[in-house]
């Protein structure tokens, strides 16, 4: 009786969730899965052809998927290299006995609150107009000029601006780690005499580890999956020479009609990003058995 | 010693000023007149006027807009957080394989992107629409609930993690007492678990005020339209007269720092919370 009444409780608890959550995520997925080894037109009315792994080994030949693939790569160095550089710099000056520190700290996460769609188009005007007059204004011309008309300088106001975003957050979670650090620590090796950057280099920076594999692997997934900047700052342009990984599936997709074939783009992007974050967590994990 | 204290005052204070410098020239060129806007981009304006704000705002419908992203915003997290809770703590005290397992399929979807399943998502939301005659695109229910679907495995993944912290005495005295599960969630369970409420609260909030690409999927009449949708299409549909989208720009993140200044010190602590685990 109890037994019963035990699991119509853990019904009446999971199955609201567990029905939403499997209509909008579990089911997709799978038929995501399925629509990969088929070519598709997206058009209802027409045949869904059966092509077996033929997406996947298109995949390599196709100049337009390479390419993006690899911009992708570029991108997402540079960015988490910019910004765990800048985070961890921000979060070590916001952490310091300075007035100003808070203060600072609001600052400079506000951008991360502001959708990447919107933070695209402020840079697109200063990218376009500022920098024009500042290039004017400083006799910098060769920097300041409209990084968004030249194929090998758009990628770099992605990552700018990326970066301008992400940096606060990050700065946040190196902020977390930094506050963890016992007070103890740092009064002892004060009094042992070492200087700051020896403190620095010596208990902040290795106590710091977790929280930078956090940010790096956050840094990773993010950058990878980089869409509404592209989106707003570039459109892809100029001429795809910065249509990313996501913006490259959405338009195989819904642009060019290729349902089964960008599907199977889509697959590979999954596998992806999930080969990331798990290295992230066989990562933590390991940490955690040697602490 | 005392004045190298204030230079580092001020450079740090200086640090946030020039990190929120295009906050500063979004602002400014809002008021500006076009020829005052290409004389000078820096600068202040000469005058101050409301014109572009008022086009701006006529042409992005944006107190429409606003009001759609607020309700989507709003009834999403609070069904995120009723039915995440439930669920997440019905999980941690069930010692089965099946809720095992149950927990483990959400961990590991939290994998996949969005990208991944957006397309056969809008072939199955068609297909249930033509099935069964639900409106699920182009709605606002349809796209709470995919929002819903969306961020449910974050939500029970922090909630299942604060509840195993919770020690099991508590909801036991309360049972034998004759109370409900029902009861002893609601009135026990849930207050103890206001810190992840406000961090999943928190971090929905945000991510789904900000989302661009599930409500362009989903939502294609103009009325319907949330913030970051209208923004694209004033963007797209005009050509661009910066004074007037600096101006519908300004209009978009003015909620957003509203909501910054009132819930700061929740924003950050639930930032780094959702970022640790």
């Amino acid at each position: 009786m109890s037994k019963t009444k035990d699991r119509l409780w853990f019904a009446l608890f999971t199955v609201p969730t567990l029905f939403i959550f499997t209509i909008v995520v579990i089911v997709p997925f799978i038929y995501g899965i399925v629509y990969a080894f088929f070519q598709w037109d997206g058009i209802a009315a027409n045949p869904k052809v059966f092509v077996g792994i033929e997406n996947f080994i298109k995949l390599w030949s196709d100049e337009r998927f390479l390419h993006s693939a690899w911009i992708t790569i570029k991108f997402t160095i540079m960015a988490v290299i910019s910004v765990n550089l800048l985070g961890l710099t921000f979060a070590l000056l916001c952490t310091s006995a300075l007035k100003m520190a808070k203060l600072s700290r609001t600052m400079i996460f506000m951008p991360n609150l502001i959708g990447g769609l919107i933070l695209g188009y402020i840079w697109q005007f200063i990218f376009s107009d500022a920098f024009a007059i500042l290039g004017e204004l400083t006799g910098f011309d060769n920097i300041f000029f409209n990084w968004l008309l030249s194929p090998d300088y758009a990628i770099y106001a992605i990552v700018f601006v990326f970066t301008w975003q992400m940096a606060g957050y990050m700065m946040i979670v190196y902020i977390a780690g930094i506050q963890n650090i016992p007070e103890e620590l740092m009064e002892a090796a004060k009094i042992d005499g070492a200087n700051y950057w020896q403190r620095l280099r010596h208990i902040t920076l290795p106590l710091l580890m977790p929280a930078f594999t956090i940010c790096l692997f956050l840094t990773l997934s993010f950058a990878f999956k980089v869409y509404d900047v592209n989106l707003s700052l570039t459109g892809g342009g100029p001429v795809r020479s910065t249509e990313m990984f996501a913006m490259h599936i959405y338009n195989e997709i819904f642009r060019y009609n290729n349902y089964g074939y960008g599907q199977a783009k889509a697959i590979i992007f999954f596998i992806i990003i999930a080969a990331i974050s798990l290295t992230q967590v066989y990562m933590t994990k390991k940490r955690e058995v040697e602490m | 010693m005392k004045i190298g204290k204030m230079i580092k005052e001020t450079l740090l204070f200086l640090l946030g000023i020039l990190y929120l410098s295009p906050i500063y020239i979004m602002i400014v060129n809002s008021f500006k007149t076009r020829s005052e806007l290409y004389e000078n981009v820096l600068a202040l304006p000469d005058q101050f006027t409301l014109e572009y704000y008022r086009e701006a705002f006529a042409k992005m419908n944006f107190f429409n807009a606003f009001t759609n992203s607020l309700y989507i915003t709003i009834i999403s997290v609070i069904f995120i957080v009723i039915f995440a809770s439930m669920t997440a703590w019905m999980l941690a005290r069930t010692d089965n394989l099946l809720s095992r397992v149950i927990f483990m399929v959400f961990i590991s979807t939290m994998l996949i992107p969005f990208q991944t399943i957006m397309m056969p998502l809008m072939q199955e939301m068609n297909w249930i629409m033509k099935t069964t005659g639900i409106p699920m695109l182009n709605t606002h229910g349809g796209l709470i609930f995919m929002n819903i679907g969306f961020h449910a495995s974050m939500a029970v993944f922090l909630y299942h993690g604060f509840i195993k912290a919770i020690p099991r005495s508590l909801e036991e005295a309360a049972t034998i007492d004759g109370a409900t599960k029902w009861g002893v969630f609601w009135r026990i369970i849930f207050p103890m678990l206001k810190p992840t409420t406000v961090t999943v609260m928190i971090l929905d909030v945000i991510s789904i005020w900000n989302d661009y690409l599930l409500p362009s999927l989903t939502l294609k009449a103009k009325e319907l339209r949330t913030i970051p949708l209208s923004t694209f299409y004033f963007f797209g549909e005009f050509t661009i007269q910066w004074n007037q989208a600096m101006a519908g720009l300004v209009m978009t993140i003015i909620p957003v720092v509203i909501f910054y200044m009132f819930s700061q010190k929740y924003i950050i602590k639930g930032i780094a919370e959702g970022a640790v685990k």
